[in-house]
């Protein structure tokens, strides 16, 4: 299998899923079966392309020419390698504890929330291995669309104000931001390909309006949750947990973020933009987020809420880190994208778990369920652990690039934002394990562990957090990749 | 303005009344008959406007023989045939209109026509 | 031999087949005898679209008077473009027309509908091929008061006076221009169109050229239905029969805007009144106000052929926005949107007529629960929708890219804000539709389950699956508009 056919493959692998998901709507463990085979399928095929990316070749596909002189193409680096493996590797745990959770909690139209879920999954990789702007951007607006339906899946009046919400901060901001940015990228640059070292260098741009298209970019790439256009990703904790857990912990926030760093390390170029008075802003703008968004999540008694926002906050981390625009906090910035996708979908999963086993959605009804529910908790702490920093969860890895590349650069704002987040952060998940542990639970409880699919997934992605810790290797080495271009 | 240019250019003056009067008594008249013979009042304007300019003082038509040395321009005519065809199935067409408007409606003023409009009906 | 007839069997086989059709009575016979002139007008469009992409120009001598005397039918890359979309709409909508038409117009009457819909089709055809501007004039009236009868007959009362209204503005259009044209005849003495355009430059009394133009522009604008001058266009597509709203939203206004091209950048390029008058200015500030009031308009709407015609009112907007630009990014965003908007719409009321059919209209109480209802009517309007917005990999999207372009080029940001900026309204009243289809439960005015009928879905879906194509594979509608406006920047 040439790199080429492996990513037509990649993207025509979940579509086809869709479409067998689809086909399989009478049959419920057929269709369970397509979507666990198109899950494997594409994570073998993505898998396939990790070798000759760390060899450091870039295998590029261009498919037709959309509008004249720009195309569909695709073209894997490092950072869109690393992004795939995350995601196409978590579909497959989390379909597991789809299964789980949707048989658990009787849940209506079922298949189209596989196929949808498929769909998303096939544009998730388009966004990854895009290789240009045009290309990014049709994926990002695909993917935007098609999670409207797994958002809104509930169909009630509640879930139809979350999805006008979701859909209206993330459409406004990619069609007012996103578009102009890219547009004005084609009219100053004659071109929208991505490339190491930026495509801006040759354009002749004022320090100022390297500013402004950066703020064009940054804004109007809502999926990364940059404050103030964040509130997309609290209204869309309507959404069945499975759903928030792979999309708004991996793969819609993952786009967003992911798509930051390319624009920052692939449009504009890290050397180029770096010792610019005009882009000093985004550290700052990143770091209220973090630090605001802890805050909030501190407050929330809902779950799902609180772990909202610390997705927020989590991302800004990433934001911040590459906007040091030094190599160590870019590796950080990477890293931070897996690390974070590893743990935080832990803690999703184990919400979910603990919704469909005690029906209980608030931090206060918590006390004592991990006597009850302990590998459900115990995978809570995993995540807990690296969404704070601590070893041995991938979370340390990523905190401690970032932390370095910041005293590198004697960035000591950054330090200090970086340092009471750790803080606030044990703020508010320390205390859920502790009430779960060392609490005695209320009278009366009659429940047990959740349904063994979510179990044995929860199990997975807490094993993968800790294995980011100490088989680091391969991020490390693609996240280098990106850093060094 | 001298005298000549009011005296001499009367035909264009007359032209622009008919314009301007045609369209006031379209818009300023409910009554759907009175719109379009304030439309064809309109229309008519716009024959004199291509007509007029086309006749020269101490032109002829056009015939090819000794004698007739200056021709009125034979071009506009033409044209405003066909204009005046357009105008009367056009007039035709609003008059058929108005029948059948008669018909539904039962007035063919046109605020009496919003009105019943506004009112609730069954169905549609 | 045919080859060299093209341009004139174009305008010829769809006015035959109109008197054809009225001897034929017989309604089956008529649908027919309209699909067969349909098809082959779409031929020869097609035919003639690659005649002009050799030669440049197709120039066809009326009776072989030769021109500037002879009235002359002349053909260029936008004209052309033009044809193949009037023709292809006329192609698509006439298979269509056999059950939706039969369920809003008696059976009686059939006919007579088949022989008007022909008539208007050879009427716009005509337009855009003729290079002759009083000819010009006689073929917006053949279309235009063929156009009124279609209109008429639908079923609701309220489509007469729509008719009516419909029929007073536009003729007071038609007027204006034949006014301007009159007035272009006095100062050029020809009325061949590219003759004039050689002729304006020498003409140095500005005054009744300007006054010509501005006859031209107002005229023009009122079957154009620019703002303010649309307030015909809401009442003629919600009550007229929906293949007749299909048809009119995808070529009526889009003729017009043709006609405003062929005068803006062919006849009066070169000549220096046009410097005189702020146009370019009045009409941005005027595209920019029908693009929002209209969208804002149409998000309020209780009906949904109500709002697309809102709808339609503020798209026509971003193509006078196009024209107004100017430059080449703008012009090719004008003429592209010309295109995209028509096959957007056509495909938005050819499904709508389909729910028209099922539930005897399309408000918004008929349409709760059309996504289980009618599922596969309510995702073509999902796809068209997303187009009428400017989803990426829709056609929509092309036309808002190079609207932005041309904007970014003449450094106007607010232009490029105001065109991403309006696309959210539409966003809000296409959500509309996606809400009350796929988030509420069926109510008592609902259609019961089960879809159109096939010959009205297969039509339906070729245009919604044009409007994905041409999204993605540009070279028909971007090369054609490029180079389009390329002629019309680069003429003289």
């Amino acid at each position: 299998m040439t790199p080429q056919v492996a990513i037509v493959l990649a993207l025509v692998i979940p579509a086809a899923g869709a479409i067998g998901i689809a086909a399989c709507h009478r049959a419920p463990n057929l269709r369970e079966s397509v979507t666990l085979a198109a899950a494997v399928g594409m994570f073998v095929v993505v898998l396939s392309l990790v070798g000759p990316v760390l060899e450091g070749s870039r295998p590029a596909l261009f498919l037709f020419e959309a509008l004249p002189g720009i195309g569909m193409a695709f073209r894997v680096e490092p950072l869109g390698m690393l992004f795939a493996l995350v995601a196409s590797a978590l579909w497959i745990v989390n379909s597991i504890y789809s299964i789980g959770y949707m048989r658990g909690n009787k849940e209506q139209h079922q298949t189209r929330f596989y196929v949808c879920f498929a769909l998303a999954l096939a544009c998730t990789l388009g966004i990854a291995f895009a290789g240009n702007l045009l290309t990014l951007f049709l994926f990002y607006e695909g993917l935007t669309l098609i999670t409207y339906p797994l958002v809104t899946h509930h169909g009630d009046d509640e879930a139809r104000r979350g999805g006008r919400t979701y859909l209206g901060v993330l459409l406004t901001t990619s069609i007012v931001f996103l578009l102009t940015a890219i547009v004005t990228t084609w009219a100053v640059a004659g071109t929208l390909d991505f490339a190491p070292g930026g495509i801006l260098g040759d354009a002749g741009l004022s320090n100022a309006a390297i500013g402004g298209l950066l703020a064009l970019y940054m804004f109007g790439i809502g999926k990364a949750a940059l404050m103030p256009f964040h509130r997309w990703l609290p209204a869309a904790m309507v959404a069945p947990t499975p759903v928030s857990a792979l999309l708004h912990a991996v793969a819609v926030v993952k786009a967003g973020v992911f798509a930051v760093v390319k624009v920052i390390v692939y449009v504009f170029g890290v050397e180029r933009i770096a010792g610019l008075a005009s882009v000093d802003w985004l550290p700052v703008v990143a770091g209220f987020t973090i630090v605001a968004a802890s805050v909030v999540a501190l407050r929330a008694d809902n779950l799902k809420r609180r772990l909202a926002y610390s997705t927020v906050s989590q991302l800004s981390y990433v934001v911040m880190a590459a906007a040091l625009l030094t190599p160590l906090t870019v590796v950080g910035a990477v890293l931070h994208i897996a690390a974070h996708a590893f743990g935080k979908i832990t803690l999703f999963f184990a919400a979910g778990a603990i919704y469909t086993a005690a029906h209980k959605t608030e931090v206060s009804q918590l006390d004592g369920i991990g006597h009850r529910m302990p590998w459900t908790l115990g995978a809570f702490a995993v995540g807990a652990l690296s969404m704070i920093g601590l070893p041995p969860a991938a979370g340390f890895v990523s905190k401690w690039y970032m932390l370095a590349g910041a005293m590198a650069i004697e960035h000591w704002p950054a330090v200090a934002v970086i340092v009471v987040s750790t803080l606030l952060n044990a703020g508010y998940f320390v205390p859920i394990v502790y009430r779960a542990f060392l609490r005695p639970p209320p009278e009366g409880e009659a429940h047990g562990e959740a349904p063994w699919p979510m179990v044995v997934a929860m199990v997975a992605t807490a094993a993968l957090t800790v294995a980011m810790f100490f088989y680091a290797d391969v991020p490390l080495a693609l996240a280098r990749g990106v850093a060094g271009g | 303005m001298s005298a000549g240019a009011v005296g001499g250019h009367y035909a264009y003056w007359v032209t622009v009344f008919l314009m301007v009067a045609g369209l006031y008594i379209v818009i300023a008249r409910g009554n759907l008959v009175k719109k379009l013979i304030g439309l064809s009042i309109f229309q008519t304007s716009v024959y004199l406007l291509y007509i007029g300019p086309g006749k020269l003082i101490g032109g002829t038509a056009p015939i090819v023989a000794a004698g007739f040395g200056v021709y009125s321009n034979p071009l506009p005519h033409v044209l405003i045939l066909t204009a005046i065809v357009v105008g009367v199935a056009t007039l035709a067409l609003g008059l058929a209109l108005v029948v059948r408007i008669r018909e539904a409606y039962g007035t063919i003023e046109e605020d009496e026509i919003l009105d019943r409009d506004r009112e609730p009906r069954g169905g549609e | 031999m045919i080859r060299a007839q093209l341009p004139a069997l174009l305008v010829v086989v769809p006015l035959v087949a109109a008197p054809v059709i009225v001897l034929a009575r017989r309604a089956a016979l008529a649908w027919a005898l309209a699909v067969a002139a349909s098809w082959a007008s779409f031929a020869i469009a097609v035919a003639l679209f690659l005649q002009v992409r050799e030669a440049g120009v197709v120039s066809y001598a009326m009776g072989s008077w030769p021109p500037p005397w002879g009235i002359e039918y002349r053909i260029d890359a936008l004209g052309a473009f033009v044809l193949v979309l009037v023709a292809g709409t006329g192609a698509v909508v006439a298979p269509y027309m056999k059950h939706s038409v039969a369920a809003e117009v008696p059976g009686e009457r059939l006919y007579l509908f088949y022989a008007l819909y022909m008539l208007c089709l050879s009427g716009l055809l005509g337009i855009a091929a003729t290079g002759d501007a009083f000819n010009l004039f006689v073929f917006l009236e053949i279309s235009s008061l063929s156009t009124y009868v279609l209109i008429a007959l639908g079923r609701d009362r309220r489509s007469l006076l729509a008719a009516f209204q419909y029929l007073i503005m536009g003729t007071i259009g038609a007027t204006f221009y034949v006014i301007g044209v009159g007035l272009l005849y006095l100062m050029t003495g020809t009325l061949n169109i590219a003759d004039m355009a050689a002729r304006l430059p020498a003409v140095t009394e500005t005054r009744p050229v300007l006054a010509a133009l501005a006859f031209v522009t107002v005229g023009i604008s009122l079957k154009l239905a620019l703002f303010p001058l649309h307030f015909w266009l809401p009442n003629a597509y919600t009550y007229a029969p929906s293949a007749v709203t299909a048809f009119l939203a995808a070529t009526a206004t889009k003729v017009s805007v043709y006609v405003l091209l062929r005068y803006f950048f062919t006849v009066f390029h070169a000549s220096p009144a046009i410097a005189y008058v702020p146009y370019q200015d009045a009409l941005l500030a005027l595209s920019a106000i029908a693009i929002v009031t209209a969208s804002l308009v149409a998000v309020y709407q209780p009906d949904m052929k109500r709002m697309l015609a809102y709808s339609s009112v503020a798209q026509i907007g971003y193509i006078t926005l196009g024209l107004a630009m100017a430059n080449q990014a703008g012009l090719t965003g004008s003429i592209v949107h010309l295109f995209n908007h028509g096959i957007t719409k056509g495909a938005l009321f050819l499904l709508l007529g389909g729910v028209a059919m099922r539930a005897g209209g399309a408000s918004f109480d008929r349409l709760a629960g059309l996504g289980r209802a009618m599922p596969l009517t309510s995702f073509g309007i999902v796809i068209a929708g997303l187009s009428l917005i400017g989803i990426p990999a829709t056609a929509g999207f092309v036309s808002k890219w190079y609207l932005v372009l041309g904007a970014i080029e003449r450094g106007q940001w607010w232009l490029a804000a105001l065109v991403v900026g309006s696309s959210l309204i539409a966003v809000a009243y296409v959500w509309r539709f996606v809400e009350a289809a796929y988030l509420q439960p069926p109510g008592p005015a609902s259609p019961r389950p089960g879809e159109a009928p096939l010959a009205l879905l297969v039509p339906a879906w070729l245009v919604v699956g044009a409007c994905v194509w041409f999204g993605l594979s540009t070279s028909f509608n971007v090369g054609g508009a490029a180079s389009a406006a390329q002629l019309l920047l680069g003429a003289k």
